[in-house]
């Protein structure tokens, strides 16, 4: 597949159109979409309205827009109106969005034709979109296996051709973890970078939208347009959207990487192996390595699966069957609110539903989620402290690569620790991308994982954009 | 390894969240959740006095918007979206005790 | 059954009041009073999947506005989010303050001389409302409710004071002075009627001098009535079981106003678990010293401050000229009494106009200006209109506006003025010349028999006073 910035100049100087764009797109998700469940919901009728759109603006001589004609994936809890959002989840089955998350609204004013919505781990909970109340993807490059999660759904759209760019979510790994183990670019924004508003709720201190593509340059060329401030998000940022694209050869050199033994210790030889060779691609393109310590960034799995539970279990209550959704009718409200929530959420929602409200229960408060806000406190000094030796830190993203289904379904703490190397970053509300740098058992990709301060995109992209022509593409 | 967790304070838990467990699930989850605390004691045993609690990763403060109109939504559109309706409200079975 | 002598009520208020912004306190949804059920709701206000709050800076200033009134500390805050389960709350969670409110302390000093502290007032949404179909329409043996969430996220502070009240007439004049306070900021338009002030008392009973007894919450009290019969009833139950050997426990009770009782709604041992913790949509509310100082400006005098002016200008006053100066300080006519007493009207005069009369029509006061009805005033107390007619020439004013002497000559009360009334004056003398003879001689008795002449000539719309003014004039 052609990579966006491509598909986007070509549509704007009339090369292609927009609506032959979009129907090879839509020929693609007909194809594989029954084999690896990646749409939840595809929107032709909408999809070539937008580029008919599109390619009108081309004819009239106006700008189309940076992705002008760009066929686009949206993670299923991005609210687009009239459009059915189910983050996932049964309880939300048939619930059309009534407003357009500022994303949405962004994309679509930048060209971009939105085919659909992508499945995910229900509420963005998971790390292999095996919680998804309609059926687990497929990871498109071994069906045996899962694409991660909980942005699976985007991640495989993106591999399997489907789309050349999608948008996820990342709460403790969510586009990471699954660019990873799809052999995709996927970038964690700082905090705030990118409008939180219509995106429906996992961990509201943590979340960030993000994109996956398949190449470095298209990460950027989305990046861009989705970020800047947003007057609907208490928590937005106040600058405008950073310029990205324009500094993605910018290099390393001069750069000081820090090489963090906790952010691969534990994983496969193979991954190991490729953070390091990833660290000499550095060093060769003229950055110094630094081999660090940062032992905070153990403490950070604890805190996460307090923070972030806790937080869900105040964000998911309003699913009550009085307004929206799913109801399973009872006797009197409160029974009706608790049938519907037993029928509507699945097990790993229950159990983080259960475990967040535990931890802000009183009695309970101080021992646990108190204590993970200061561990947290101590993770965002471990980074400064840490930033402060070097620009940028270098790890792996995932322990291995894509694992079999079932394969730690049956455990929860096992898949927790999926995300142990990428959930520092959401905790400090820093900014993380994962990159591909060469394949592991089966050959299938390895991804490794370059940190950065708040605002450090332009650079994180620019040293992606490094590893990305070491690892031998162009 | 002693589980943190009662059955009884799971059984406490489910209610506060307005979810009903199955006996087998409450063992499930007695054991699971157990496994996830016992985790944290790394961090439940840490002596951080003096730290100051982090809610949230950036110090935006007095992030206010103008007392202005905005559009409300067609009262149509968002009854259609409900469970039940009736006469432009909301339906909801008896309400049981008032709010707090 | 009242308290033994020896006993006493404690009584401490929270106080909630909407805030009179344009929107709500997170969307841009109005915030008014009265619209059909569910128009005036977005994704925000819905608790939709996706919405996130924006906090709107009207309601911060009107926050500060009462601190500053309240003579609270304006300190740095955070929201936090009080989560339990009720069909008419969106999102199942209630954006509050918590432990750090933007006003803690202060204190709010009573007509009657008394003290009562302010613990805290602070920022928090409204609920939306819900209606009991079948059954009694109430929520008791209802069998199904509609919820309209119009109200959902409307702006409120609540206000919470010391248990510092002694009696329920002291709680009805707190909450009637905070009321007044509320009025004179601009926070709150203070209507019980509508909802946008409610009360909840915290009552116990102890022995004087002996440490706070056991306290029962007495919830939505909708009226200063209802506040004080609640407390009344509520002390001497408590008192009653206290008498009876029996322990007050410490519950929530709802007051039902037809039966004049308060029942138990909520044992301390069913109370909600909140799981309080920090609204992470929202940032901290840093409020710096130039936004404190531009509230601070905006801010006009409050009540005692007003009251105290206009006390000034009466000498001995009866009871009803205090109820009339209570009446023009709580619906802010004071711009109007302060216009006539400059213009020479006299006070109680100026006061019992604009409390018996201004007060019948407060929505159409935008038709009156000051000036009118300070020359209407001196209209009448220079004997040009009789008090019935100043009456009718205010109404008539507050209804269409326009000029008092327009209005006076319109209906026909120009007859009366100086030459009308000279006239008639001449007249009556020439018909009565003992009479005359006798009052010129200093029978001072006599000028009764000619203002009761004057009155029966003109079927009584003379004034009393402009008539001694002419006979004096004649003497
Ligand atoms: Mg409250
Ligand atoms: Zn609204």
């Amino acid at each position: 597949m052609r990579p966006a910035r491509q598909i986007a100049h070509d549509v704007q100087s009339g090369v292609t159109t927009a609506e032959s764009e979009m129907a090879t797109s839509l020929a693609a998700i007909r194809a594989k979409n029954e084999e690896f469940n990646v749409f939840l919901y595809v929107d032709e009728a909408g999809a070539l309205d937008a580029a008919r759109r599109v390619d009108q603006r081309v004819a009239n001589g106006e700008p189309a827009g940076a992705l002008a004609g760009v066929p686009l994936a949206l993670k299923d809890n991005l609210c687009q109106v009239g459009i059915p959002t189910t983050a996932g989840s049964r309880i939300l089955k048939g619930w059309l969005a009534p407003y357009n998350a500022t994303v949405v609204d962004r994309v679509i004013a930048a060209g971009a034709v939105v085919m659909g919505k992508t499945n995910m781990d229900e509420f963005a909970m998971g790390s292999s979109t095996e919680t998804s109340a309609y059926g687990p993807t497929r990871n498109p490059l071994d069906p045996s296996r899962v694409p991660g999660g909980s942005s699976g759904g985007s991640a495989a759209a993106v591999a399997a051709e489907m789309t050349p760019l999608a948008l996820g979510s990342d709460t403790g790994g969510s586009i990471r973890q699954p660019a990873a183990l799809c052999g995709l670019v996927g970038l964690k924004p700082t905090y705030g970078l990118v409008s939180r508003y219509g995106l429906i709720a996992f961990s509201s201190s943590l979340d960030q939208i993000g994109p996956l593509a398949t190449n470095v340059a298209d990460a950027a060329l989305l990046l861009e347009v989705i970020a800047g401030h947003d007057p609907l998000d208490s928590t937005s940022l106040p600058e405008p959207s950073p310029s990205l694209v324009a500094h993605l050869d910018d290099g390393v050199a001069g750069k000081r990487v820090g090489l963090v033994r906790e952010l691969f210790e534990g994983a496969e030889g193979e991954v190991v192996a490729a953070v390091h060779r990833a660290a000499e691609a550095l060093r060769d393109a003229g950055a110094t390595i630094v081999e660090l310590s940062v032992p905070e960034f153990r403490l950070g799995l604890s805190a996460y699966y307090l923070i972030a539970p806790a937080e869900a279990s105040s964000n998911l209550a309003r699913y009550d069957g009085v307004r929206y959704g799913l109801r399973v009718d009872a006797d009197d409200v409160a029974a009706m609110n608790e049938a519907t929530r037993t029928v509507g959420f699945g097990a790993e929602v229950k159990r983080r539903i259960m475990l967040g409200t535990y931890a802000l229960s009183a009695g309970y408060y101080d021992a646990y989620y108190g204590q993970a806000l200061k561990v947290r406190t101590q993770m965002i000094d471990a980074f400064k402290r840490a930033y402060q030796q070097v620009d940028l830190l270098l790890g792996a993203t995932t322990p291995s690569v894509a694992f079999k289904f079932g394969a730690k379904t049956s455990n929860p703490m096992a898949m927790y620790l999926s995300d142990v190397f990428t959930i520092p970053t959401n905790l400090a509300g820093d900014a993380a991308i994962s990159v591909p740098f060469g394949t592991g058992e089966a050959d299938l990709p390895i991804g490794v994982q370059l940190l950065g301060p708040g605002r450090s995109e332009a650079q994180l992209l620019a040293a992606a954009r490094v590893l990305e022509l070491a690892d031998g593409r162009p | 390894m002693a589980s943190p967790l009662r059955r009884e304070d799971v059984a406490k838990v489910a209610k506060l969240a307005r979810l009903t467990l199955s006996e087998d699930e409450l063992d499930l989850f007695t054991e699971q959740l157990g496994q996830v605390l016992e985790h944290a004691k790394d961090i439940a045993a840490l002596n951080l006095e003096g730290v100051v609690a982090t809610a949230h990763p950036f110090g935006l403060i007095n992030v206010v918007r103008d007392d202005v109109r905005r559009p409300s939504i067609s009262r149509d559109a968002i009854l259609a979206m409900a469970p039940d309706a009736e006469d432009g409200r909301f339906a909801v079975p008896r309400i049981i005790g008032e709010a707090p | 059954m009242t308290l033994a002598p020896e006993w006493e009520t404690v009584v401490g208020l929270e106080v909630h009041t909407e805030l009179k912004t344009m929107t709500k306190m997170f969307c841009g949804c109005a915030n008014a009073f009265g619209a059909e059920p569910n128009t005036q709701v977005c994704p925000v206000c819905l608790g939709l999947p996706g919405s996130l709050p924006v906090l709107n800076v009207r309601a911060v200033d009107l926050a500060m506005a009462i601190g500053l009134a309240l003579h609270s500390t304006i300190a740095s805050s955070t929201f936090h989010r009080k989560n339990y389960f009720y069909p008419d709350m969106p999102k199942d969670y209630q954006i509050s303050q918590y432990d750090l409110p933007i006003n803690s302390g202060g204190y709010l000093d009573l007509p009657d001389g008394s003290r009562v502290s302010i613990e805290r007032a602070h920022l928090e949404e409204d609920t939306g409302k819900s209606t009991h179909l079948g059954g009694s329409g109430r929520i008791h043996g209802a069998d199904r409710s509609l919820v309209d969430y119009n109200r959902s996220g409307v702006p409120l502070v609540e206000i919470v004071s010391g248990p510092d009240i002694r009696s329920s007439a002291q709680a009805h004049l707190y909450a009637s002075e905070l009321r007044g306070i509320l009025i004179a900021t601009g926070a709150s338009d203070g209507r019980m009627e509508e909802g946008s002030m409610r009360i909840d008392a915290n009552v116990s009973v102890r022995k004087i001098g002996q440490p706070l007894g056991t306290r029962c919450e007495v919830k939505n009290l909708n009226s200063l009535r209802s506040l004080q019969r609640a407390i009344d009833f509520e002390a001497s139950r408590q008192f009653e079981l206290i008498n009876a050997g029996g322990v007050v426990r410490q519950e929530t009770r709802h007051w039902d106003e037809g039966l004049g009782e308060t029942s138990t709604m909520r044992t301390k041992e069913e109370a909600d678990d909140y799981r309080y913790f920090r609204e992470p949509d929202l940032v901290d509310l840093v409020p710096d010293g130039a936004w404190l100082e531009r509230i601070r400006d905006t801010l006009g005098a409050m009540p005692a401050e007003r009251r105290a002016a206009l006390r000034a200008h009466l000498t001995n006053p009866s009871p009803a000229q205090l109820d009339a100066l209570d009446v023009v300080i709580d619906l802010g006519f004071d711009d109007y009494v302060l216009g006539a007493i400059a213009a020479n009207v006299d006070a109680a005069l100026a006061m019992a106009r604009a409390a018996n009369e201004l007060a019948t029509d407060v929505d159409h006061l935008a038709n009156l200006t000051s000036d009118a009805f300070a020359t209407t005033l001196t209209m009448e107390q220079s004997g040009q209109l009789s008090a019935t007619q100043a009456k009718t020439v205010l109404l008539e004013l507050l209804a269409h506006g326009g000029e008092p002497r327009d209005i006076a000559r319109s209906k026909g009360y120009e007859q009366l003025t100086s030459a009308a009334l000279g006239d008639t004056v001449s007249e009556v003398i020439a018909q009565h010349p003992d009479e005359w003879a006798r009052y010129r001689d200093g029978d001072d008795k006599l000028a009764q028999f000619f203002i009761g002449q004057v009155m029966s000539v003109t079927k009584g719309q003379a004034n009393g006073k402009a008539v001694i003014a002419e006979l004096t004039a004649r003497r």
